[in-house]
């Protein structure tokens, strides 16, 4: 848990250090760091209020792209510090996005399964688990 | 070579085991269970041959025990140690090493085989004559369905017989004398779909668990008189244990009891009155076990345990009475039920047990060497003519009753001239082998010392003798002379006694028996039968399924390709045929062996007044293990027993002094040491080197017949002995000739005579009723017995049982509405308290929306955030919003 966001709040210090001009240059990834908090958000909000399991779906397309995009500044933040292991984050995104397309294409497979089999595709009427 | 005789017993035993515990599974052909079978006896045979031959030249007359030089030995059953709770007083008396023996006994019971005088002739004897019987029935059982089985349990049997012979110990005897009546057992019920064939098994079975039950109590009393079950242990002891006479001042004490506990069992065994009756009925097993079993060698098991305790039996002069005439009672009863059966085998039944009678009524007189004589005699000639009857039966088709025979000679020339040896044997013409051992008895029932009344047993005996010389003759005259009868009556394997009886009393037509054959059924040909032509018949009378059809059934069973089935074709137009070689071989040999077999105990008058040939001579031979009451001591002659004997003599001169207080010393006018030197144990020795030569029991001696016969022939011991050979061999001549009146030349007479003695005939037909009065006495007496028991268990008992069930259940019943009640009632209110307080609560977070799982896990996500990083988060919040507001102001 801590390795995992040490480099995190070692940026947001270093981001707050430099805003403090402490003289070494480096690159500024808050803005991209927000955009992903945003993106997040908006795909947390979409699985919680939508009830198409598709658009669901792209919610969670877009938690996941979220995280891509955290991983991709994150990367690009370690390449210009000069560190050994920067490229570690960019093959992390790829991963996500070959697991992604897998679970999209199995997740649509039981959806259509699910839709012969109840004619629906909302997930407040597959209420399976109620009690 | 003797130390092998271990081999002996377990050869046939791993024959046995192959063929019963593989025959089957395997489907061994015939030829191969015959050769498994007589293979392993015939080894056996050669073993015992050879140790006999080596025991005989190196070690004889000492017994040689397999643990004494550690060729086989094991501690079968390790007692540790008894208390002896009998004889204490007898052991005081006889003192010596007995009375020494009387503290810290330890009764280790070891599993080793004894081999001497005794125990390699009943070797011999089982081995020898077993071989014979496994080559015959070879030829007899061929087709049979339970060939392998057949082999397999006469295995067993061999097996049991030899350890019966061959232990060394009551013990092993023991185990050997329960083996063969099981094998026995097995072996009647053969036949086991017919029901007498099951019922005469059950009988034979238990009627010797009656006998079995005395000799149990024997041992039990050997071990608590002795402390040991070895034999040389044993037999060391009660050599000096005080004499029980009638006249004594005991006459029945500890060895009395020892002694009539062991003769229960061995009437059971040897088939004696009053337990005699299982013996012709196990004739429903299959012929060649009665030869080998049922005459030959099981039933020889009483003998041979009566002398190997002779020294027991000696010291009760009661209990050689009783022997003795228990031996000629029984001679007699059976003889005459002999003369009016028309079953051959059921007349060899009863022949069996009246030569048994004989052999018991020569142990009686005190001759046991004479009774094992004809043991061995009457294992040759009787096993000859059983095996003789079996080839009569199979060439008969599965025929038994005589009078559906007659006129055989013409077609089996061989099984005739062998069972002619076997008739001259036992009606006891010389010089055949019956002649010399039946001859001795009567000379030794007629000159007996050990009871008084030697006379009257002689005239039973010699009465018996005569009936046996006549229904022997007439048995042959019925089966091998004559008319061809077969070819009038009908044949159809019948001659069950149930249906003889009913045909003979004209109530019947020859095929309306009511029960099957009693006979074995062997497999036949269709081309074997013989007899009127059959199928018209059996169509016309409509006789009952199975009765006359038992044997075809078999058959059919054997042969269901066959187009020409035995029960569809018609019996009749052919002829009996001779046996196969592998059927008549045995019965030449065993002719051989009737014929000259008695020569190794010919009489001493004929060779020169003593009994020539040294230990070859039988009497020599088993001269060490009889008890001399004279001396105290075991044989006679031997000179190493008489340099012990005067070793000895300090040891024992109390004893001796004991036994002769009563007895006066009389010299023994009977057979002196010149005439009869090396006679059985019954004489005692007198003479020069002898002085102390006495009356086995001392006393006065009562009328004796010998001696009389003596006196009036001139004091000569010789001519005495002359006369009785000449007596026993005329009464032998004089039941011939009536045998030859009565069926041959006169066939006539035996109707006429029936109707002339009409109650004695129909007695002797029906057997006294025996069996019929042992079931109105014991049997159904037993079943009242066992209904009243079973009455009051059912009643009682059960009564008992289900009350206390009835009141278990409903004190379970009130336990149940408690625990039902108040338990699960209290459970029960808390979990429904439970229930209704949280469920509700519980129900309503379980939704089923995702959605609403997915917010719970979003807000778990942003509590478990906010309390790790919720300051870190806070602080950069903070200056992130003062730094906007710096950006702004």
């Amino acid at each position: 848990m801590n390795s995992l966001f040490t480099p995190a709040l070692m940026l947001l210090q270093g981001s707050m250090l430099d805003n403090m001009s402490e003289g070494i240059q480096r690159p500024d990834i808050s803005k991209f760091l927000i955009i992903a908090a945003l993106l997040f958000a908006v795909g947390v909000a979409g699985v919680l209020t939508r009830r198409n399991i598709i658009v669901i779906f792209m919610s969670i397309e877009l938690i996941l792209n979220a995280a891509n995009l955290n991983f991709i500044a994150f990367s690009r933040y370690l390449q210009e510090t000069g560190h050994a292991n920067a490229v570690a984050g960019q093959v992390f995104t790829v991963f996500i996005i070959v697991v992604a397309a897998a679970e999209a294409a199995i997740g649509l497979g039981l959806v259509i399964a699910l839709y012969r089999n109840r004619e629906t595709i909302f997930v407040d009427k597959i209420d399976l688990l109620k009690w | 070579m003797h130390r092998y005789i271990w081999l002996v017993p377990l050869l046939p035993l791993l024959g046995a085991a192959v063929n019963g515990l593989l025959g089957r599974r395997f489907r061994f052909p015939e030829r191969v269970v015959g050769a498994i079978g007589v293979g392993s006896v015939a080894l056996a045979f050669l073993i015992s041959l050879a140790a006999v031959i080596s025991y005989g030249s190196q070690v004889w007359p000492r017994p040689y025990v397999t643990s004494e030089d550690g060729a086989f030995s094991y501690t079968w059953i390790p007692g540790g140690a008894v208390e002896l709770t009998q004889g204490e007083a007898e052991r005081a008396q006889a003192g010596g090493a007995a009375a020494a023996h009387g503290q810290g006994a330890v009764l280790d019971v070891e599993w080793s085989y004894q081999l001497d005088a005794l125990s390699s002739i009943f070797m011999l004897i089982i081995t020898g004559v077993g071989l014979c019987i496994f080559v015959f029935a070879t030829g007899y059982m061929h087709g049979d369905r339970g060939f392998y089985r057949f082999f397999a349990y006469l295995g067993l049997f061999m097996f049991s017989m030899l350890v019966l012979v061959m232990g060394s110990n009551f013990m092993m005897m023991f185990v050997g004398w329960e083996g063969v009546g099981l094998c026995s057992y097995l072996l009647i019920g053969y036949y086991f779909d017919r029901k007498e064939a099951g019922d005469a098994s059950r009988k034979a079975f238990i009627t010797n668990r009656i006998g079995d039950f005395g000799f149990a109590l024997a041992v039990f009393a050997v071990i608590a008189t002795f402390g040991t079950t070895q034999y040389t242990a044993v037999f060391e002891q009660a050599r000096s244990f005080p004499v029980e006479t009638v006249m004594g001042p005991v006459t029945w004490g500890i060895m009395s009891w020892i002694a009539l506990g062991l003769f229960v069992g061995a009437c059971g065994k040897s088939a004696q009155i009053p337990l005699y009756v299982w013996l012709p009925d196990a004739m429903a097993g299959p012929t060649p076990v009665s030869a080998l079993i049922h005459a030959a060698t099981m039933v020889t098991a009483g003998l041979y345990m009566v002398t190997r305790c002779n020294v027991i039996f000696q010291h009760s002069q009661a209990m050689m009475t009783v022997v003795a005439v228990v031996g000629a009672l029984t001679a007699l009863f059976a003889a005459t039920i002999g003369i009016t059966q028309n079953d051959i085998k059921k007349v060899l039944a009863y022949s069996t047990v009246s030569q048994l009678g004989f052999m018991f009524l020569a142990c009686g007189v005190g001759a046991f060497v004479i009774g094992i004589f004809h043991v061995m005699t009457h294992a040759f000639f009787k096993a000859l003519m059983f095996l003789g009857a079996g080839s009569v039966i199979h060439a008969m088709h599965h025929e038994q009753d005589m009078r559906r025979m007659g006129g055989l000679k013409k077609y089996m020339p061989k099984t005739y001239w062998t069972f002619f040896a076997g008739w001259l044997a036992i009606c006891g013409i010389i010089p055949f082998s019956g002649f010399w051992s039946k001859d001795e008895i009567l000379w030794n029932a007629a000159s007996t010392e050990y009871v008084s009344g030697g006379w009257l047993l002689w005239g039973i005996a010699t009465v018996a003798a005569t009936c046996t010389a006549f229904y022997m003759t007439r048995l042959m005259a019925l089966t091998f002379w004559g008319k061809e009868r077969f070819l009038e009556v009908r044949a159809g394997g019948q001659a069950d006694e149930a249906h003889a009886q009913a045909y003979a009393d004209g109530e019947a037509t020859p095929h309306t028996a009511v029960t099957p054959s009693v006979g074995d059924r062997p497999h036949h040909g269709p081309e074997e039968s013989v007899g009127a032509a059959h199928a018209l018949e059996s169509a016309a009378v409509g006789e009952p399924e199975g009765v006359d059809a038992h044997g075809h059934d078999i058959h059919d069973r054997h042969d269901p390709g066959d187009p020409a089935g035995h029960g569809h074709h018609p019996h009749g137009s052919v002829l009996p045929h001779e046996s196969p070689r592998s059927m008549w071989m045995p019965l030449a040999a065993l002719a051989v062996l009737a014929t000259v077999g008695g020569f190794v105990g010919i009489s001493p008058a004929f060779a020169g007044g003593a009994h020539v040939g040294g230990r070859l001579n039988i009497v020599n031979w088993l001269d060490p293990i009889i008890w001399n009451p004279a001396t105290g001591q075991f044989g006679k002659h031997s000179p190493a027993q008489t340099s012990a004997l005067a070793a000895h003599d300090k040891q024992t001169a109390g004893h001796e002094a004991v036994k002769q207080e009563g007895s006066h010393a009389a010299p023994l006018p009977t057979r002196t040491d010149d005439e009869h030197g090396t006679a059985g144990a019954g004489h005692a020795p007198a003479g020069g080197e002898h002085a102390a030569a006495a009356l086995p029991y001392g006393g006065e001696t009562r009328f004796n017949l010998a001696h009389s016969v003596q006196h009036v022939l001139g004091d000569s011991h010789t001519a005495a002995e002359w006369f009785f050979i000449v007596v026993s061999l005329l009464v032998a001549g004089f039941g011939i000739w009536l045998g030859f009146l009565f069926y041959v030349w006169r066939p006539h007479l035996p109707g006429v005579w029936a109707q002339r003695l009409g109650p004695l005939y129909r007695a002797s037909f029906n057997k006294y009723r025996v069996d019929e009065l042992y079931g109105a006495v014991f049997t159904r007496r037993t079943m009242d017995a066992a209904r009243a028991v079973y009455a009051a268990d059912s009643k009682v008992i059960d009564g008992a049982v289900n009350g206390a069930a009835w009141l278990t259940r409903q004190l379970s019943r009130f336990t149940g509405a408690t625990d039902r009640l108040v338990v699960d009632g209290a459970v029960n209110g808390v979990a429904g308290f439970v229930k209704l307080l949280m469920s509700p609560l519980l129900r309503a977070a379980q939704t089923g929306l995702t959605a609403n799982y997915a917010l719970v896990m979003i807000l778990g996500l942003v509590a478990g955030v906010g309390i790790f990083f919720g300051p870190e988060i806070w602080a950069i919040l903070r200056s992130a919003i003062g730094d906007m507001f710096a950006f702004a102001l």
